[in-house]
């Protein structure tokens, strides 16, 4: 056979580790990861749930691993995807409307929506706090 | 299915330095992507140090140097060195753009320079485009009608005609397509953000009168519905389009028909 005809294992050209991260692309695998989080969530959720059934002492156990610091760090991180989740998906709602869509327009909704989810975040979790 | 890393055959290595001219003062480095089907061997990236002071503004430019003055085998495609053709796209300091236009002062530090990403490569900075092609001509990117043709050319008006600005002017270059992770990861059957401006330009064109049997052939979970509005398309574009706007124009359109 011919060089020329010979079969070519033609490689891939390289995708995700040349790209570089931008606010586009990262707040949208970020929007997937906090709606996985999410659904994971609604598991402990339920948990939680079922403990309140089971009654006061395995009630006091779950609260318990919530009062730890593993346990804040998760109901955090859970508030944290919640807000982004939902605020983001504001922000979804205005793009299939037809809003938004100039670049800069992009950027600065992509940053209000960070800035408001850390935000609103960290209110609830002081308001909370004070509620308990 | 979405493959995060490099088949065994892709994965880059390292490859040759090319040093500059002895008594070059003002010397950068570009580090290029190199692959050729003919010995069998992995990609890698060769280093090529160029003499700025002797050399254009361009990165184009700078290709175009290093291949006539310290390696020949370099291979890219390029044409009309003033971004109207599309050639020369490829992914420069980690986005997709045109050589062309891509200023090198632009960039810091080393200039890297790869293929347009998660494409076959045929060699070097040339990739096969043979899958958009067929995509552009799955979506049959001409006038339709079937009226009968008027005795002289079909008239718009200027606000009809306005539609079609900012969808005229592209190029097809696939820098958008090539940047956008779902074409990424279903580019066999998501059509992808250049594909799909170049239906919008069709749909949106008061003289085509085949309007609904376009959005037909779109209407399917791949063809458009893998835009999940990442933008990266059109953060993106060399030519300043907003491919993620024309792909929600359709959305609308297949929203608006069932209502």
């Amino acid at each position: 056979m011919s060089v020329a005809n010979r079969p070519v294992h033609r490689p891939l050209s390289p995708h995700l580790q040349v790209y570089r991260p931008q606010l586009t692309s990262t707040l949208s695998i970020l929007h997937r990861a906090t709606g996985i989080a999410l659904s994971v969530g609604v598991l402990y959720l339920a948990v939680w749930v079922m403990c309140a059934s089971a009654g006061p002492e395995t009630y006091a156990k779950f609260q318990g691993f919530n009062s730890s610091i593993v346990g804040r760090f998760v109901l955090g991180g859970w508030l944290f995807c919640l807000f982004y989740h939902l605020f983001n998906g504001i922000r979804h709602l205005f793009w299939d409307a037809g809003y938004g869509f100039e670049l800069k327009d992009a950027y600065r909704s992509g940053w209000l929506v960070v800035v408001a989810s850390l935000v609103v975040t960290a209110i609830a979790w002081i308001v909370g706090l004070r509620l308990i | 299915m979405a493959e995060f890393t490099l088949p065994a055959n892709s994965k880059v290595g390292v490859g040759q330095t090319y040093a500059a001219p002895a008594g070059a003062k003002n010397i950068r480095k570009f580090k290029v992507y190199r692959w050729t089907p003919e010995d069998g061997k992995n990609p890698s990236v060769d280093t090529y140090e160029v003499d700025m002071d002797t050399c254009g503004p361009m990165v184009l430019d700078a290709l175009i140097k290093i291949k006539n003055e310290m390696d020949s085998s370099l291979t890219f495609r390029r044409s009309c060195r003033e971004g109207v053709c599309g050639s020369c796209a490829m992914n420069i300091d980690g986005t997709n753009t045109l050589a062309c236009t891509k200023f090198i002062d632009e960039v810091k530090g080393d200039i890297k320079i790869y293929p347009l990403p998660h494409m076959p490569v045929v060699r070097d900075l040339v990739p096969d485009l043979n899958v958009p092609y067929a995509q552009l001509t799955s979506i049959e990117p001409w006038l339709k009608s079937t009226t009968q043709p008027p005795t002289r050319e079909r008239l718009q008006s200027p606000e009809e005609r306005a539609k079609l600005d900012g969808l005229w002017e592209c190029i097809l270059c696939f820098c958008c397509s090539t940047s956008c992770p779902s074409y990424w990861w279903n580019g066999e059957r998501y059509l992808g953000p250049a594909i799909l401006l170049q239906a919008y330009r069709w749909i949106a064109d008061s003289r085509d009168e085949a309007k609904g049997e376009r959005l037909d052939n779109l209407e399917d979970p791949f063809r458009l519905y893998r835009c999940h509005t990442i933008m990266n398309c059109t953060k993106t574009c060399p030519k300043s389009l907003n491919p993620a706007k024309a792909i929600a124009e359709i959305k609308k359109l297949m929203v608006e028909r069932t209502i």
